[in-house]
């Protein structure tokens, strides 16, 4: 049920690159990440992950803090080397991190370029693509537009407040039109109602470029508000738990959605999933 | 945001040597250009009024009135033929200066980007790094014998260190996300050196250039002093030893004019250059 009005959302303003029918954008199956693997220290930080995301969806990962969602993504990102499983993005197997991936880390000051003018920042992965500079000038405005950002092309990052920075990141992620959007705790930076307006900002985006995004959170609110469908992991060294569909529909409401009862059945069964059980 | 300080040594070395402001950390008040320049001179005008009023009637024949140094300063450097030893010793800085800290950021970064080599010269470049420059003259002479080839290379040898050893730390302090984002945005080797691990270091590397540019005014008046045949150290001593005791002042006045030239010229190139770095510091941004 959540497959079918997911995929129709997808047949929208879609990327137009020819996939097989049915290969999944991400396939994770069996993943194990172990740290100074070999050694006396070594520490397994995954333990077996296995899920699929699909063209035009929005997955969001929850678990436990510390359950490996941060490097559970950098695994899936091809930014780090998994230990033991396979991985493909768009049916290939997964070795760095792809051409047409794009990544948004939690922390903007820290992922940001501050020596660059949003406009230069934003047009990086464009520059690095080989992209002329009159065409980068244009998508970056077009693209800084749709996250809400007319005309800070130049000014400096450290110029705007948060939630402007993050926007900023999003944007330089879009710029290159990935098919895939990974964001690991994108929103854990901001205050609650700037998160409230970038969590509505990326499910405007998401429509907009019928985008399919993954999502790394530890706030199951947002999950179930983001999601089409939540994976939800064990504590350290991280299982899948659970996949939990969220057959919520398309339009969400921040109000409106999180106070529905479908909302609130879904939370109980995901804090039950994601606390602790006595000992 | 993130810049990153040296690491222990570098910065003591650096102390050492000069003192070092790392930047941004100047200036932080606001206020008009004239007051900024009133606080920076107002101290000087002090020291040199109370120098012309103390010595204007000093018959000490080491501490000429100043007016007379003044006056002698004129006539050796404006009108005069000292001019000739200006124009060898800045030959010597600009060649030594430029060339060190070419050598030393090009090295710095091999070091950066190779852990393996850095391993293992670590302890070489520690022990090169504290070896006082001016031990070497000696060798140096016997390499390259007496001229300004001998100068050049001697200030270039003093003037790596500083340099390096800031590239090299600064390199390293850059934060992994920085590199995580790069990776992910495909930037190329060249384009990731480039976009980001030479602005990310820059601020330290401007610490380390303007230690190198103190050493390498330090070593220029240092090589001159030893088996030379011109410049401002040559003039110097050669003034002192014929007792031509006004003349050595004049020599000195040049010398602390070249220095105050160099910094005022090196902080107004680095303020341009870096101007996101200071105005992303200044009160008000994050």
């Amino acid at each position: 049920m959540t497959n079918a009005t997911v995929t129709s959302a997808s047949a929208g303003p879609s990327t137009g690159r020819t996939l097989p029918a049915g290969t999944p954008v991400l396939d994770v199956e069996h993943l194990r990440k172990i740290y100074n693997e070999g050694k006396p220290h070594a520490k397994m930080a995954i333990d077996d992950v296995s899920f699929s995301v699909d063209k035009g969806e929005f997955v969001c990962i929850v678990g436990p803090s510390g359950a490996g969602k941060t490097t559970l993504l950098r695994c899936i990102s091809g930014l780090a080397q998994a230990s033991s499983g396979r991985l493909a993005f768009e049916g290939t197997p997964l070795t760095s991190v792809p051409d047409q991936l794009g990544l948004v880390f939690q922390d903007y000051g820290r992922s940001l370029y501050h020596w660059f003018t949003n406009a230069k920042n934003v047009g990086l992965p464009l520059a690095a693509r080989g992209v002329p500079k009159a065409e980068r000038a244009r998508r970056v405005s077009e693209v800084l537009a749709e996250v809400g950002l007319p005309h800070v092309e130049q000014q400096y990052p450290w110029e705007l407040s948060g939630g402007m920075q993050q926007r900023v990141a999003i944007a330089r992620a879009l710029s290159y039109h990935p098919d895939l959007l990974l964001m690991d705790e994108p929103f854990a930076s901001v205050d609650a109602q700037t998160r409230f307006d970038l969590e509505d900002l990326i499910l405007k985006v998401r429509r907009d470029l019928g985008i399919t995004v993954v999502l790394v959170t530890h706030d199951i609110d947002e999950a179930i508000y983001l999601s089409d469908r939540i994976v939800v992991l064990s504590g350290s060294p991280s299982k899948v738990r659970e996949v939990v569909d969220v057959p919520l529909g398309q339009d969400r409401d921040q109000v409106a959605t999180r106070a529905s009862d479908e909302f609130l059945e879904l939370r109980r069964h995901l804090l039950d999933l994601v606390m602790p059980h006595g000992a | 945001m993130t810049q990153t300080l040296p690491t222990v040594d570098a910065e003591a070395a650096a102390a050492l040597i000069a003192p070092t402001t790392p930047p941004g950390r100047r200036r932080r008040s606001g206020g008009g250009t004239a007051k900024r320049v009133l606080v920076a001179v107002w101290l000087p005008i002090v020291l040199l009024a109370l120098w012309w009023v103390l010595s204007a009637s000093s018959t000490s024949p080491f501490f000429p009135p100043l007016s007379k140094i003044l006056g002698e300063w004129w006539d050796q450097w404006i009108v005069g033929d000292a001019k000739g030893q200006l124009v060898s010793s800045l030959r010597n800085l600009v060649f030594g200066y430029l060339a060190g800290s070419l050598i030393g950021a090009t090295f710095g970064t091999l070091l950066w980007r190779f852990a393996a080599a850095r391993r293992v010269t670590n302890p070489i470049i520690y022990f090169l790094y504290v070896l006082p420059a001016p031990a070497l003259l000696p060798a140096m002479i016997a390499l390259f014998g007496i001229g300004e080839m001998r100068q050049i290379a001697l200030i270039s040898f003093g003037a790596i260190w500083p340099t390096l050893l800031n590239t090299l730390d600064g390199m390293r302090g850059i934060d992994q996300v920085k590199f995580d984002a790069a990776k992910a945005m495909r930037l190329s080797p060249t384009r990731t050196l480039f976009s980001l691990v030479l602005p990310a270091a820059a601020p330290q590397m401007a610490a380390g250039l303007r230690a190198s540019l103190q050493v390498s005014i330090i070593l220029m008046v240092v090589t001159e002093m030893v088996a030379a045949r011109e410049g401002i150290g040559y003039f110097i001593l050669q003034a002192q030893t014929v007792f031509a005791v006004t003349k050595m002042w004049t020599g000195i006045l040049t010398l602390v004019i070249i220095g105050m030239v160099a910094n005022f010229l090196f902080v107004a190139i680095e303020r341009r250059a870096l101007a996101w770095y200071h105005r992303s510091r200044a009160p008000g941004n994050s």
